[in-house]
């Protein structure tokens, strides 16, 4: 098919565009809009029929009008241009630069929507990353290949987290380090400027790739960000076998936009105006994440997720707890504490920790220790609440260790030092240290064995 | 192209939903589209134009390719070979596909379900004579389909007349003719090991029987407490991260089935590829093999096409009849059945239907039910009894059961396990709570449990929900006026409530002991923790204080004991019980001695 320009827009609103009689124009298509000034619009065809074409502007249809603007079907997918320039560049959602630096010229170029990974072509990913805190090493380990969200709200530290993994993930007794892709929808410039500071401040800048869509940039353009963004990590994966840690900051801001767009779609909404397919929608983005047979590298994924008035049951965290593989859930309690990280460690899960930790990978007593601080924190948070209602000094001896247990656990095994990089050693040694306050017949959940050789209480 | 095939063009194109130009069009009708040549199915016809949903993406076709009309309904290949495979939502072979088009699976590709290349020694049925009397559903021979599982070749379903000839035993492929049947009409037709089935219908069977027998599932909280019957229907629903999947890969993994069907529908590709990984490599508790050779799955993971998510329970499920039909015990677990009804709304939802609640459109109820009533326990045509057992993981939006999915299928099903989020967080797996989950088949499930294990089974097990009851109802009060409010009675009940629950209900996959756990060990950790509960509470009633018996090492055993003995170490754990017995007594007599100046 030739290209031709068409002059025949009908209709222009929230971010969509309706051209008549561009007949045999294919779906998922890239669109070129030149408006009036001569300004120039990216877009996507998401519907084609014979009499009308729907056209997705990336870049809005603010100040656009019908008279004239002209549509060039490019007759090319959306892709993006892969080459091994692309560390240490930033750009935006389409994959132009933003550094005031020249287009990546490459022959290789792909689709940003990818395809599925055939199920039988992944490898279960099992191997152990440490990440030096804690709470996720101890009691919600990640392994290479995992897709672990931070559930979080607005003002609680998730971006120092997220730095502060960036920075001291490493696999247990190998050095090699992570290419990072950094992808941020829809966040303050004072936050990617953090994030900029802090790759070239630990001195990864040159190992990073970032895509960044601030607040005021165009709000369509979030949805093919983690999708451009994901190409890039999959290059960088799969071609070059690189270990690849995506952080993508903020998921909602995408799920935002999506809604946005299909609200002007007219799609029906599911709950609360979010449309039906945001569960479909989101998968796309996370499944890509994983370990294949026979590939070298790898891509682990770790997105932002705010929780819209810290509601965990809102839809998108809810349906991105669905998604993937566990969620490190940030606690306002414990940030208004003065407790960092504030992990709040009852939500939060991983599910992949199973094939990742115990005698070959971490130690032999990593699950039950896992298993056992649980229920003793558990337990321990219904003391609180009963303490908060008969008082503290109505409760029984045995309940009064509880809190206790509590409380040195909240302050030394939850808090630690921003830039405290603890081995699984030391967590798992901490975590003994801190359930030898109970006599031994109150810790069930761990074997004789376990407790023979690491138990340190008297009784 | 086969002779019924018709072509037309395409009209419009939006996302999974597309519209073509197609005279002569049946609805459920199999049509290509494009030139890239995507499968998909009609789902609504006005006039000459037809309405396709396509099981593969979309990109890149335009308004004015071709489509063409394939003239049969969507189908699945039964026969050999399907045992141990991994299928996606069209049972399109997932493994085949990788080695033809690399990690990601390429649009338009199309491989047959079944391998005709390989030979199967099929073994001629002795009973049949030529002049028999042949009909659907009729065992012509078998075949040794895994180590585990004899593969019963099955004259199809709708197929009768006189057998004319039956293939002598030796190696064969599933295109080759096993026998000739003249029906009544004098036409030959000419019988393989394999034929198609059309995924929407229900394969025929003789009668429907009731359940008799519990499917064990080596799991305590549903084995003992919420039973589920061979042929019966249950549901697993549960905010995310509550236990719903291993829950079912337990029963995939742990059940007294023949034949386990899991269809990953919606959720994680890891999800499967555990399985994959994992069960080539775990034995059989029963038959003592590998359990991938009684295994299926169908995969369909979340970033797959939606409509062929739609697709895949269907298809799972005709599977699953067709083993039955082979008089079989079958499993099928489907995770997510939310996700499947996510895909049925969304397809509504392009076609501009009406939504009822929260954008399901409104034959919702009645789909469902229509999947569910293909459960069940069958008198086939010709291989005896045989069930499908179909359990659904439920994902309610916000862990919310008041939500159309959760609630419509409380309706339909049988057995209902609610995970609970609390107990999930407290990390109390399986989190099925026994406060809102309930089971329709206890009576039946009590009959077994009376004969094969011990008479006391149902009492016990009531004895036990009691205990919770009460520790629901103590609880509340503590946290009312605090424990000290409370007698030793009652706090001895808090004790027995919280042995049940750590003792016998917690049961945690990862561990290797307690993975799976017999009848026999199911009735034994509940009758020596309620003996615990029973014998305490006597010697409270003579004056024992409840915290002597709260420092009784026997309290802490019972809550590791599950972890130190398997199944097979039954003598163990009845040692066990005589060392409960004997610290009681001691106590007893210690408390009489005492007690005695003061009684006379
Ligand atoms: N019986 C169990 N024993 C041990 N761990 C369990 C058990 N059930 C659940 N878990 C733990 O909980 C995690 C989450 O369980 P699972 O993946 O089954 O949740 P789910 O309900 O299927 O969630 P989703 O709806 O998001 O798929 C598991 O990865 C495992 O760590
Ligand atoms: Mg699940």
């Amino acid at each position: 098919m030739s290209i031709k320009e068409y002059r025949t827009v009908t209709q222009a609103r929230g971010g969509l565009l309706v051209v008549k009689d561009a007949p045999g124009v294919a779906f998922g298509d890239r669109v070129r809009i030149e408006d009036y000034s001569g300004g120039i619009r990216n877009g996507q065809v998401i519907r084609a029929a014979d009499d009308a074409v729907l056209i997705l502007v990336f870049e809005g249809t603010e100040d656009l009008d019908l008279e004239r603007t002209w549509v060039r079907f490019l007759d090319e997918p959306v892709e993006i241009a892969l080459s091994p320039e692309l560390l240490g560049r930033e750009f935006n959602g389409l994959g132009e630069p933003r550094d005031g630096r020249p287009p990546i010229l490459s022959n290789l170029r792909r689709p940003v929507a990818g395809s599925a990974i055939n199920p039988a072509a992944r490898t279960y990913p099992r191997e152990f990353i440490q990440t030096g805190i804690s709470t996720i090493d101890g009691l919600n380990s990640l392994v290479r290949g995992q897709k672990l969200p931070i559930f979080s709200g607005s003002g609680l530290p998730h971006n120092r987290l997220a730095a502060q993994i960036v920075r001291q993930a490493k696999l247990k007794d190998e050095d090699t380090s992570f290419s990072v892709v950094f992808a941020a929808m829809g966040v303050s410039y004072a936050d990617a400027k953090f994030f900029r500071d802090e790759f070239a401040s630990s001195g990864v800048l040159r190992n990073v790739v970032m895509f960044i869509n601030l607040a005021d940039d165009p709000p369509v353009e979030r949805l093919t960000l983690p999708r451009t963004a994901l190409t890039a990590a999959e290059y960088l994966a799969y071609d070059l076998d690189r270990h690849v840690l995506v952080v993508m900051t903020d998921m909602t801001y995408y799920a935002e936009a999506l809604r946005e767009v299909a609200t002007a779609k007219g799609d029906v909404p599911a709950r609360k105006g979010y449309p039906g397919y945001l569960y479909s929608d989101l998968a796309e983005i996370y499944e890509r994440c994983g370990r294949i047979h026979q590939r070298h590298g790898s891509i682990t994924m770790m997105p932002v997720v705010s929780m819209p008035s810290d509601d965990i049951t809102h839809p998108i965290p809810d349906l991105t707890g669905y998604i993937t593989e566990g969620q490190i859930v940030l606690s306002r309690e414990l940030h208004n504490q003065g407790i960092y990280p504030p992990v709040h460690i009852s939500p939060s899960l991983s599910r992949l920790m199973k094939d990742g930790i115990g005698k070959d990978d971490t130690r032999e007593d990593h699950p039950r220790v896992s298993a056992q601080i649980y229920a003793l924190y558990a337990r321990a948070q219904e003391t609180r609440n009963l303490a908060s209602i008969i008082g503290a000094d109505e409760l029984s001896e045995r309940d009064r260790r509880y809190l206790a247990f509590a409380d040195a656990f909240d302050t030394r095994f939850v808090g630690q030092g921003e830039s405290e990089d603890r081995s699984i050693e030391a967590t798992l040694n901490l975590a003994w240290e801190l359930m030898s306050s109970f006599p031994r017949d109150m810790l069930t959940r761990l074997k004789e064995t376990d407790l023979a050789k690491y138990y340190t209480g008297t009784d | 192209m086969t002779e019924l095939s018709r072509t037309g063009a395409i009209r419009d194109i939006n996302g999974p939903i597309v519209t073509v130009d197609l005279p002569g069009a049946r609805s459920g009708e199999q049509v290509k589209i494009g030139e890239l040549g995507l499968f998909g199915e009609v789902i609504s016809l006005a006039g000459t134009t037809a309405v396709v949903q396509t099981y593969e993406s979309t990109d890149g076709v335009r308004p004015g390719e071709i489509a063409v009309g394939l003239g049969f309904p969507l189908s699945v290949e039964l026969g050999p070979g399907l045992m141990g495979g991994i299928f996606d939502g069209v049972q399109r072979p997932l493994e085949k596909i990788a080695l033809q088009s690399g990690d990601y699976i390429r649009r338009g590709i199309s491989v047959p379900a079944l391998d005709r290349a390989r030979q199967w020694e099929f073994e001629p049925n002795e009973a049949l004579e030529p002049g028999a009397k042949v009909s659907g559903g009729l065992v012509l021979g078998t075949v040794q389909e895994t180590l585990t599982v004899k593969h019963r070749i099955l004259v199809p379903p709708g197929v009768a007349g006189e057998l004319e000839e039956l293939a002598p035993a030796g190696d064969y492929d599933i295109e080759a003719s096993i026998a000739r049947v003249r029906t009544a009409k004098g036409h030959i037709l000419k019988l393989s090991m394999y034929h198609r089935w059309p995924v929407r219908r229900p394969r025929p069977y003789l009668r429907r029987d009731d359940g008799i027998s519990p499917l064990i599932t080596g799991q305590r909280v549903i084995d003992t407490f919420f039973p589920q019957l061979k042929g019966g229907k249950g549901a697993v629903p549960g905010p995310f991260g509550a236990g719903k999947t291993v829950v079912q890969q337990q029963i995939a993994r742990w059940s007294n089935a023949d034949i386990v069907i899991y269809v990953g529908c919606g959720e994680r590709g890891n999800e499967l590829v555990d399985v994959l990984e994992s069960f080539p490599q775990l034995d059989d508790p029963y038959s003592g093999r590998k359990l991938m050779e009684r295994t299926l799955l169908v995969a369909n993971t979340s970033n797959m096409p939606v409509v062929a998510r739609e697709a895949s329970i269907y298809v799972g499920v005709t599977m699953a009849e067709y083993y039955r039909d082979m008089g079989y015990d079958v499993v099928m677990l489907a995770d997510s059945t939310s996700r499947w009804a996510e895909a049925l709304r969304e397809v509504s939802g392009r076609l501009g239907q009406m939504p009822v609640e929260e954008g399901y459109p409104a034959y919702l109820a009645s789909r469902l039910a229509a999947v569910y009533e293909r459960a069940g326990r069958v008198e086939t045509y010709g291989a005896g009894s045989g069930s499908v057992t179909l359990i659904g993981a439920v994902s309610p939006p916000g862990g919310d059961f008041s939500e159309p999915v959760t609630s419509h299928t409380k309706d339909i099903i049988e057995t209902f396990w609610a995970l609970s989020k609390e107990l999930a967080d407290a990390r109390h797996y399986p989190s099925i709570d026994w406060v809102t989950s309930f089971s329709g088949h206890v009576h039946t499930a009590a009959q077994w449990w009376h004969k094969e294990v011990d008479a006391n089974w149902e009492r016990r097990r009531t004895a036990a929900l009691a205990l919770l009851a009460r520790d629901a109802e103590l609880s509340r009060i503590v946290n009312l006026v605090g424990p000290e409010a409370l007698s030793d009675a009652q706090r001895w009940e808090l004790e027995g409530a919280s042995l049940i629950k750590e003792g016998v209900l917690q049961q945690s996959a990862l561990d290797d002991v307690d993975t799976f756990c017999s009848p026999q060990k199911q009735f034994a950790l509940l009758d020596i923790a309620i003996k615990i509960y029973t014998s305490g509470a006597e010697l409270i009633a003579i004056g024992v204080p409840v915290s002597e018996l709260q420092n009784l090492p026997i309290l802490a055993k019972m809550r590791r004991i599950k972890s130190m003995y398997t199944s097979d170490q039954m003598d163990q754990i009845q040692a066990f019980r005589a060392e409960v017995n004997s610290a009681m007594e001691e106590i007893r007599i210690e408390y009489a001695k005492q007690g005695e100046p003061a009684v006379s």
